[in-house]
């Protein structure tokens, strides 16, 4: 059934490239798609908690609580918008999600803090965010203790028994652009290249034609690998225009090796590609190809690629399924090369993967291409 | 007129029904795929940390550092996946993708500890994954405070924090995320739906035949339009209770107010699809454009990135955007049951939104067809 002949391949390739050159609107999309999204999303996107719409309940007015206030607006990560003076406020304003925090310092605050006995500070966050809510308490502990240790330490000198030293590595200032950038790179390229091939062959059947195509002497594998081959040129083309802008605009740090990139880019794309075509073989009407394309690779891009939320907490069965998703490996590997640095010697798992992804992909395809036309 | 206008679109109404229940496949897409989607989706999108892949390099190996140990691992966040005595693993590790923490405990830790010089622990993150390392930094922190205090005893800290969470106290994730990433599945099977209706009329040459019909715009458009807000409606439903009975997300407001605001959203959907829909020629093109649309649509919205740590520009942008409405009235409905008066503003822009998009995609329409 499969049989491969280099002459027919290149004369399908490129066919295939000069229905592409001819086709103006799909080429600049697939040039100009990934660029602009790169560029729109890197901008908006950021995972970063800052300006936290904080209000404030002090029934203490004292030199102590001003102070405690003043250690917040400098940590640059509240903005204090309102002084509340009643409790009852509280409430409304936190069931409108006009602000996240609500700090309240007791009357008591300042008595209790002289006198030695511990005061008290309470913190209320809106927790519908949970992931938020996590991080701007994190802060606000901070803040307390620095603030404490402030304090104590004015008699005597505080010793804390046991300090944690934290460090963050490969993305030391914590800039959820360095994370966000290449992760998109994967998860665009992903879902325009099952966007492109998803349509090209729908539209052969549509057109009728794929009966011209049936009476010629080339076999499926070859029409598939020749319907590939130029999109894989586009493809890495759109890979290295991304990553420029990631380092050039966004400057993203790119540590390791531009070559491997490329290898293991091509691998994906070869991969990513297939299941285009899977989708446009399974779905025949460009109905339903398209619809099928944009449910099985727009939400599992972000979703299950390991892009925003972690592989490694989904239940079992669930991350078995992200083994179903191409951008998933090479979310890896962009993260690997651009931040980590790390070489072939980390990442061959991964292209291990994409191999075996791109082959069982292209076998599927070709399988569930049926040239016959029945 | 108007009877006889009714029954026109009560025929397109029949016509489209028609068409939409004859392909078994389509009734996949439409009605098992949202929940599907919404059940694989629901389990994936959780920012809850636990079971942290940690690799420890305990130099001092001590009692004081195994107490300091197993206070990491009893608080469920971080899991020991490796140790070893030699500073290179933890390297190795966190750069092959095993481990996303690294705690280094030095070999005078317990001599610092017993002496009151104070102890060091050297704890190290992968910054690659961002969120993850911000929140497992908060976590560590934490943990080496208690740690801390329980040494010294009864000294408190000056200032005790009091932290409450309201609206969901246990900080559970799956909570804030069921609900709108079902209302983003809702919106993608609207515009699915619609976004092809009249082009591929157009493409098959039926739509010819619809003109010669005395039809007037509105009245097709409003017989497309209703079948789809049927199906939407009732992939609301599917969603809502999959949320609710599946993945037991609390529902503390009111269901009619829900309903209200999803007629609201789909329709506001639906004019998004029919615009898109009436503007191409192909459905090549049609394709092309809904995901321009919706790719903005949802990473705008709210769904995965909060939108007031987005830009300004963008932040004005997202007003335009149905779904960041819409989310932010499942959200307070689920978790806050908030009611009308809480979110009188978010219903007031997707009414806008919603009849906007819906009169401009017929306005469009009979433009295109005069």
């Amino acid at each position: 059934m499969a049989r491969l002949r280099w002459h027919r391949l290149w004369a399908m390739a490129r066919k295939e490239a000069i229905q592409l050159r001819r086709d103006r609107r799909s080429l600049i999309l697939a040039f100009l798609l990934p660029v602009l999204l790169l560029v729109l999303f890197g901008y908006a996107i950021t995972w970063d908690v800052r300006d936290i719409r904080t209000a404030v309940l002090n029934q203490d007015h004292s030199a102590s609580a001003r102070e405690l206030l003043d250690a917040f607006r400098a940590s640059g990560y509240f903005s204090l918008l309102r002084q509340l003076s009643r409790p009852e406020q509280i409430a409304p304003l936190l069931d409108g999600a006009s602000v996240q925090l609500v700090l309240v310092i007791p009357p008591d605050f300042s008595t209790n803090l002289n006198s030695g006995r511990p005061a008290e500070l309470q913190a209320i966050v809106d927790g519908s965010d949970a992931n938020t809510a996590t991080i701007i308490l994190g802060y606000t502990r901070a803040i307390v203790q620095t603030y404490s240790l402030r304090v104590q330490g004015m008699g005597q000198p505080v010793v804390v028994p046991v300090r944690a030293e934290g460090r963050v590595w490969y993305n030391e200032e914590l800039s959820s652009r360095n994370m966000i950038v290449p992760g998109l790179v994967a998860v665009i390229m992903m879902i325009i290249a099952a966007m492109l091939t998803s349509l090209t062959i729908a539209r052969e059947w549509e057109r009728g034609t794929m009966e011209q195509l049936a009476a010629t002497p080339v076999s499926r594998l070859e029409v598939v690998l020749g319907k590939l081959l130029p999109y894989v040129a586009i493809g890495l083309i759109d890979v290295v225009l991304t990553s420029l802008l990631g380092v050039f605009l966004f400057g993203v740090p790119f540590r390791g090796s531009a070559l491997l990139f490329m290898g293991l880019s091509a691998l994906f794309l070869t991969g990513a590609l297939g299941l285009g075509i899977v989708i446009s073989a399974l779905g025949r009407s460009q109905l339903l190809a398209t619809q099928i394309a944009m449910i099985v690779t727009f939400l599992p891009g972000f979703v299950l690629s390991g892009f925003m939320y972690s592989i490694s907490v989904m239940p079992k069965p669930l991350q078995l399924v992200t083994f179903l998703v191409p951008a998933r490996y090479f979310l890896v590997v962009t993260r690997g090369i651009f931040l980590k640095g790390v070489g072939a010697e980390v990442l061959y798992v991964q292209g291990l993967l994409m191999i075996a992804f791109a082959v069982l992909g292209l076998l599927f395809a070709v399988r569930a291409f049926r040239k016959e036309l029945d | 007129m108007l009877p006889a206008s009714l029954a026109r679109i009560r025929e397109v109404v029949r016509k489209e029904f028609l068409q939409l229940f004859r392909d078994p496949r389509l009734w996949r897409v439409m009605f098992l795929a949202p929940v599907l989607q919404l059940i694989i989706f629901g389990y994936a999108l959780s920012t809850d940390l636990h079971d942290t892949a940690t690799v420890l390099v305990d130099l001092d190996n001590s009692q004081a550092s195994r107490a300091l140990v197993d206070a990491f691992t009893a608080s469920g966040y971080f899991r020991i996946v490796g140790r070893s005595n030699r500073p290179a693993d933890l390297v190795n590790a966190l750069d092959h993708g095993d481990a996303r923490v690294g705690i280094e405990i030095p070999p005078d830790f317990s001599v610092h500890l017993r002496d009151g010089s104070g102890a060091v622990v050297q704890i190290v993150f992968d910054g690659t994954d961002s969120n993850t390392a911000t929140v497992a930094q908060s976590y560590a922190e934490r943990i080496v405070q208690n740690f801390a205090q329980q040494i010294v005893g009864g000294a408190r800290l000056a200032v005790e924090l009091r932290e409450r969470a309201w609206f969901n106290p246990n900080l559970v994730s799956r909570d804030y995320n069921v609900p709108a990433v079902a209302g983003a599945i809702v919106f993608l099977m609207c515009l699915l739906l619609t976004s092809l209706a009249v082009v591929r009329e157009r493409e098959i040459g039926t739509l010819e035949q619809l003109m010669v019909s005395p039809l007037s715009a509105y009245e097709l458009i409003a017989g497309k339009t209703i079948p789809f807000a049927l199906v939407g409606l009732i992939d609301v439903l599917l969603v809502t209770g999959a949320a609710v009975f599946w993945f037991r997300v609390p529902f503390e407001g009111s269901f009619a107010l829900l309903m209200l605001a999803s007629l609201l959203y789909v329709l506001s959907g639906l004019g998004l699809g029919l615009l898109v829909s009436t503007s191409s020629k192909t459905q090549q093109e049609a394709f092309l454009t809904t995901f321009l649309i919706f790719m903005p649509t949802i990473l705008l919205s709210g769904l995965m990135f909060p939108v007031n740590s987005m830009p300004k520009v963008f932040q004005w942008l997202t007003y335009l955007n149905p779904m960041r409405h819409y989310l932010e009235i499942v959200r307070g409905i689920f978790l806050k049951g908030a009611g009308l008066n809480a979110l009188w503003y978010q219903f007031a822009a997707l009414l806008v939104l919603g009849v906007g998009l819906l009169g401009f995609a017929a306005g469009r329409f009979r433009k295109r067809t005069d």
